[in-house]
């Protein structure tokens, strides 16, 4: 018989059980939270749900509650990230019970008390409790980077298919220290400005202030700290995925030294913006971005090449059409990597456009279509890195057969459709005038509506099998409450 | 087959979504009963200024209680004409600006002194006509704000009468008063407001042309063939100072040659419609969602 309790153990101490909490957390909040913007406002179901949930919005709050809500979410997605470290890396038990409990207490803090802060009027304690929730997360960090500790014997790296020094050092464990280290100091980079704007309420979105010649110190690290927060939750996952899908050989060789450099380069050309370096700071930025895109790239490249020679181990002389089909025949290990892929052309390809293209094109049009860019392209990578997410869960909760399609396909489709039509969005004033491209809005609109919707529907339909699963005596969550990420390595 | 088909329906969707607008349908024509020709005295004192109501003070001043109508551009713009004020060159209309002092920083682009562009002709968005003589508003937009106006045309109408383009501060208090409002009439926002995107007024058609302008003063409390609008003035009296076009402000600042606008428009989400809120653009660009009122 199993008990609540048991029940409890499985969803707050479990890995699995841990990512279904926060999964679904994020889920209910942006299907929420989704119905208060865009063409969900224009179309009238904002004022409904503003209504029925009794919220408290006030025209003059906007950016504060904005701000609140980016940090709600993406603190799930960082206690996922976590999660998802702790159960793939070897590290001490103690640690591990320590930093899931501070980061899981920190994350619902936060998304609680922070929303209920923003949305449901102004009580103060829970404000308070927001800033605890946001504090624990930050010692939560602190804790999985001693603990990821490269140069401890213990986790020396043996196997030379895998990146390492001459004496031994696990590169790949390097590359997380380095990612999870540079976390926590771009995490205060935040907070110490966000003292100061924060407690005068002096909030302002980064995206409104882009084209101002001059700019406070303070102002420059918040604008900082939001961009390379989000890269490094990015290098995280395809650190965590390549962890998952066992990446190695050469090019993991080549990947984990470009990784560690970019990563840090990075930072320091982020860090970099509040110093006498502002000038070149972007230069630096590029010049970190670099190998840690090259890194990816490699990623991809051998997972690719690995899914092909798995998928065609038993023919003699593959075809064309076979590497394909063995390359597409699971859409959960293939996903996440072509879901980076296709960040090229929704983030990154935008941005190195626009940065070439900045005075002779962007520059000319009102800082308003500017800013549809610098939020869109940023939105873009957000939901990518959650697809990438939902794609590597769906593998954990061991999806099979038919149903595996249909959850993999479904959000690689689903999204890219969506991510396309936001891309393409972003950039319509380069083919069509304002006064002629109501249509147009219109269908990518819709397009984008369409593909989250359906996905949030996927994602429903899960979490609902989760729910029911858990009402069961022996469902498939007695089974994963013992499952570590790293026994299920491919 | 079958694996085709998703895509070429998509480009099928996306190719009808491209279908021409007609950029001339029929508008409703409606007297708003408010007189683009008056000023309001804003006396001068403190009040509250931008996003995080830092006090200001200004000197007293009058602003346009309303935009500038096509009908009191095409006006000016035939009486600039004569007066050798303009030129117009080839498809459009160009006027002299001084120039602006240029420092050298980051992404600022020189304005030298010349002929700079007031608003250009044959421009399907374009409300003013121009037979080759003589300017005239396009009918049925007599009383819609002058729209597709460079900064420097702003600038050369206000200057050409001896009145001056508003400060942003200038504009933000006339628009504000002396209280913390974020909008012109108090703290929240109706669609029956003001003209701000898929606000619903009788002007708009979202399947089609999208948001069009509302007539000068539109949000005064009447109520037109049923659509009835709540009195969304200012506490000076001005209207549309949140939707309908951004205004240009006067302000030239120091290393930057960009040009600020205020107010929001037809094509913004009401979150832009705020009074701090500010969008800005090189003073060559002119846009259906941008006009400009004047103060003296």
């Amino acid at each position: 018989m199993q008990t609540p309790k048991t029940r409890l153990n499985f969803l707050f101490s479990s890995t699995k059980g841990l990512i279904l909490v926060a999964i679904a957390l994020i889920g209910i909040v942006t299907a929420v939270w989704g119905m208060l913007s865009g063409p969900m406002a224009e179309i009238g179901v904002r004022e409904v749900v503003v209504k029925l949930l009794g919220m408290d919005m006030l025209q003059a709050e906007r950016e504060g509650r904005i701000i609140i809500l980016y940090h709600a979410i993406a603190m799930a997605v960082v206690a996922i990230e976590t999660y998802m470290i702790t159960s793939l890396l070897a590290m001490k038990p103690l640690f591990k019970t320590m930093i899931r409990a501070l980061i899981t207490v920190g994350y619902i803090l936060t998304m609680i008390f922070g929303l209920g802060f923003a949305y449901f009027g102004h009580t103060w304690p829970f404000h308070g409790l927001y800033i605890a929730g946001l504090t624990l997360i930050f010692f939560a960090g602190v804790l999985l980077t001693i603990s990821l500790w490269p140069w401890n014997k213990e986790y020396y790296q043996l196997d030379k298919a895998y990146a390492r020094t001459r004496s031994g050092v696990n590169l790949e464990r390097v590359a997380f220290f380095a990612t999870a280290l540079t976390t926590v100091i771009s995490a205060l980079f935040g907070a110490i400005p966000g003292s100061l704007f924060g407690n005068g309420f002096n909030v302002f979105l980064a995206e409104n202030i882009i084209r101002y010649p001059e700019k406070t110190t303070l102002e420059y690290s918040v604008i900082g700290h939001l961009h390379i927060m989000l890269a490094l939750i990015a290098i995280m996952i395809t650190l965590i995925i390549g962890r998952w899908l066992n990446f190695k050989g050469i090019l993991h060789k080549i990947a984990m030294p470009l990784m560690i450099l970019g990563t840090i380069v990075l930072n320091l050309g982020v860090w970099g913006v509040v110093t006498p370096l502002e000038p070149i700071a972007h230069m630096i930025i590029y010049v970190g971005a670099t190998p840690s895109m090259l890194a990816a790239l490699f990623l991809l490249i051998w997972s690719w090449n690995k899914l092909i020679r798995d998928g065609t181990a038993n023919i003699p002389k593959p075809k064309f059409g076979q590497k394909i089909n063995a390359l597409l025949r699971d859409p959960l290990k293939f996903g996440p990597t072509w879901q980076m892929l296709f960040m090229n052309f929704t983030t990154s390809g935008i941005g190195i456009f626009m940065a070439v293209k900045l005075d002779e094109i962007f520059r000319v049009w009102p800082a308003r279509e500017e800013r549809i860019e610098l939020t869109g392209h940023w939105h873009v990578l957000s939901a990518i890195i959650a697809t990438i997410i939902l794609l590597y869960y769906g593998n954990m909760i061991g999806l099979k057969g038919r149903l595996r399609q249909l959850y993999g396909w479904g959000i690689i489709v689903l999204s890219d459709i969506a991510f396309a039509a936001v891309t393409i969005f972003e950039m319509k004033r380069l083919f069509i005038t304002e006064a002629e491209q109501q249509p147009l809005v219109n269908t990518l609109m819709y397009l984008m509506d369409f593909g989250l919707a359906m996905l949030l529907v996927i994602l429903a339909a899960v979490m609902v099998w989760r729910l029911t699963d858990l009402l069961k005596t022996r469902g498939r969550w007695t089974e994963e409450i013992d499952h570590e990420l790293s026994k299920e390595v491919v | 087959m079958k694996h085709i088909l998703p895509t070429i329906s998509l480009l099928a969707v996306l190719l009808v979504s491209c279908t021409a607008v007609n950029l001339n349908a029929p508008l409703p024509t409606y007297v708003t009963g408010v007189d683009p020709d008056t000023w309001a005295q804003i006396p001068s004192g403190e009040f509250y200024y931008g996003q995080h109501n830092e006090i200001a003070s200004t000197d007293t001043y009058e602003i346009m209680v309303t935009d500038v109508t096509t009908t009191q551009y095409a006006d000016f713009l035939n009486e600039a004409l004569a007066a050798g004020y303009i030129r117009i060159d080839g498809d459009q209309v160009l006027g002299f600006y001084p120039g602006d002092e240029f420092r050298g920083v980051k992404h600022e682009e020189r304005i030298d002194a010349g002929d700079w562009i007031f608003v250009p002709l044959n421009d399907p968005s374009q409300r003013i006509q121009f037979d080759g003589t003589i300017f005239t508003a396009q009918p049925g937009y007599e009383i819609h704000p002058m729209t597709m106006v460079s900064w420097f045309g702003a600038w050369g109408y206000c200057g050409y009468y001896d009145y001056r383009l508003p400060a942003e501060m200038e504009w933000e208090k006339a628009a504000r008063g002396i209280d913390t409002r974020p909008l012109p009439w108090g703290d929240e926002i109706l669609r029956t407001n003001a003209n701000f995107y898929a606000s619903r007024d009788p002007f708009e058609d979202m399947h089609s042309y999208g948001s069009r302008t509302t007539p000068v003063g539109f949000y005064n409390g009447n109520s037109y063939d049923g659509y009835i609008t709540l009195d969304s003035a200012s506490p000076y009296g001005l209207y549309d100072m949140a939707g309908n076009v951004w205004q240009w402000a006067g302000d030239v600042y120091e290393g930057t040659h960009y040009r600020f606008m205020r107010g929001g428009s037809k094509d913004n989400y009401d979150m832009d419609l705020r009074l701090w809120v500010r969008n800005n653009a090189t003073p060559t660009y002119f846009s259906p969602g941008v006009g400009f009122r004047c103060t003296r």
